[in-house]
């Protein structure tokens, strides 16, 4: 399977099942373009614009690439060598949050459900689960998420102790990740979290009145003035260490690379902004309607992008168009899926697990918990069962090893069938990783 | 190659017999928790 599109006056093959991208001159384009190469007769047409002897030299070449398995690559179903084990857990450290965001899938923060807060305890024997449930996988990812988990900030530390003193004697490394709304934050938060969490989210969604229309205080005022600053000290005590500012887009502003510029140059270098994944009937929902314009919208931030990452001192990531050629994951890791249910649980402050975060509140659901472990299996099996080549519309796409067959949630939220990926979200991402590679070639020339 | 190049070194098939060790960060861990990236993560090995 070959993918062939450009980006301005740039031109690209992906060879999805090796995995390599070409950057094409344009004569090949031409004849990779409705595969014409392969008749004569078509190709033959372009002898006047090229020449007869450019078409051959670069016939030539696709032919290399062909027979040394570098275009056209036959895929292998590579049936998974990963034997999955629970590895990574989303604690919800509370169902309460104090703010009140208009987008948000938690309800609030509540889950359609109580407030109420993880304990120790639960977090404990969530802990005891992930170490002996793990197999031989070393490393294990904990995120504090909620709901606002700042708000249960002493049960935070003493699990971080907790999971420390779990290491040694059962051989795992606890990676640890919080992702906080920024309203608690003070100079202890701060300095707890910048020597204690591998990695931060910060949620902001960008320019003032963008954040403010949605991101909301209980009084419902806006929050941005209230965080901004708090996250600014953060990130200059921050070092080295990962975070990422990650913020949300929705139809109120599908200019949202102003957004990213605004977050750039309110001195982050780290972002990531997400399209919001609503219902349709929601006033802020991304529709297919919205896709032609947001794709342009990724073109000019691609293009801030990458004259900012001209200059050192403007230089940033931006999350999604950052793209690992060659020492991205294997094969089995991209056709797998997201592990939720499967390598990957959402535990509940009630000790409930979810297969992730997205699912928590619907009951169904639950697929098991702190003291039993996983009872749910058929929920699972059928996780295990949804890879990139168990779903037709991702064994036919060209992109599915760089997404691995996208989110599980947004699957069975928007068509209820884990196997039916969400639509408008595979046209971004499509759109984000041709961009990726674009990129890739721009800032290599 | 005069016409083609070839941004990457590594096949996606190159050396499958050893990979596959799983230490890989979970996808939506990272920044997201509503997408799934797996294009931009690291191998581990």
């Amino acid at each position: 399977m070959v993918h062939v599109f450009n980006v301005k006056d740039l031109y690209f093959a992906v060879d999805t099942h090796s995995g390599l991208v070409h950057v094409l001159d344009k004569i090949v384009y031409g004849l990779l373009t409705d595969e014409i190469f392969k008749e004569e007769n078509k190709y033959r047409n372009l002898y006047d614009t090229y020449g007869e002897t450019s078409i051959k030299e670069a016939l030539t070449e696709i032919q290399y690439l062909i027979d040394n398995n570098m275009l056209y690559t036959q895929d292998m179903d590579h049936e998974s060598k990963i034997q999955p084990v629970i590895k990574a857990m989303c604690l919800n450290m509370t169902h309460d949050c104090n703010l009140r965001c208009r987008y948000c899938f938690a309800s609030q923060g509540t889950y359609k459900g109580e407030k109420a807060y993880l304990s120790f305890e639960t977090g404990k024997k969530a802990f005891n689960y992930l170490v002996k449930n793990s197999g031989k996988r070393r490393n294990l990812e904990v995120d504090f998420f909620g709901g606002e988990p700042l708000m249960n900030f002493e049960t935070i530390k003493k699990l971080v102790d907790y999971g420390r003193s779990l290491e040694k004697e059962y051989n795992k490394h606890f990676r640890f990740t919080i992702t906080t709304n920024g309203l608690l934050l003070d100079e202890e938060k701060t300095d707890y979290i910048n020597e204690n969490m591998d990695n931060v989210v910060l949620s902001l969604d960008g320019r003032k009145e963008i954040n403010d229309k949605m991101r909301k205080t209980v009084k419902g005022t806006g929050s941005y003035d209230l965080i901004i600053d708090k996250y600014k000290k953060f990130i200059s005590k921050r070092g080295k260490k990962d975070y990422f500012i990650r913020g949300t887009f929705t139809s109120n502003n599908p200019d949202f690379s102003e957004d990213v510029k605004h977050l750039r140059e309110a001195g982050f270098d780290k972002i990531s902004l997400e399209p919001v994944v609503a219902k349709p009937e929601e006033a802020y929902a991304l529709k297919e309607e919205h896709v032609d314009v947001l794709k342009k919208e990724y073109e000019k931030l691609a293009e801030y992008y990458i004259e900012s990452n001209k200059d050192k001192n403007k230089s940033f990531q931006f999350f999604h168009f950052n793209i690992e050629l060659d020492g991205g994951p294997c094969i089995y890791k991209r056709s797998v899926g997201c592990g939720a249910g499967t390598e990957y649980v959402a535990v509940t402050p009630s000790g409930d697990f979810y297969p992730c975060h997205q699912f928590v509140g619907e009951e169904e659901f639950i697929i098991g918990n702190v003291d039993e472990g996983i009872t749910n299996h058929l929920i699972v099996e059928k996780l295990k069962n949804v890879s990139v080549y168990d779903k037709p519309a991702c064994r036919a796409c060209w992109a599915k090893y760089f997404c691995s067959g996208g989110c599980h949630a947004n699957a069975y939220n928007f068509n209820k069938d884990f196997s039916i990926p969400y639509g408008v979200g595979c046209e971004l991402e499509k759109k984000r990783v041709e961009l990726s590679i674009y990129i890739k070639a721009m800032m290599s020339q | 190659m005069k016409y083609i190049k070839t941004l990457n070194k590594n096949k996606l098939t190159d050396n499958i017999s050893s990979k596959g060790c799983g230490e890989c960060q979970t996808s939506c861990q990272s920044a997201c928790k509503t997408s799934c990236t797996v294009g931009n993560q690291k191998c581990e090995k």
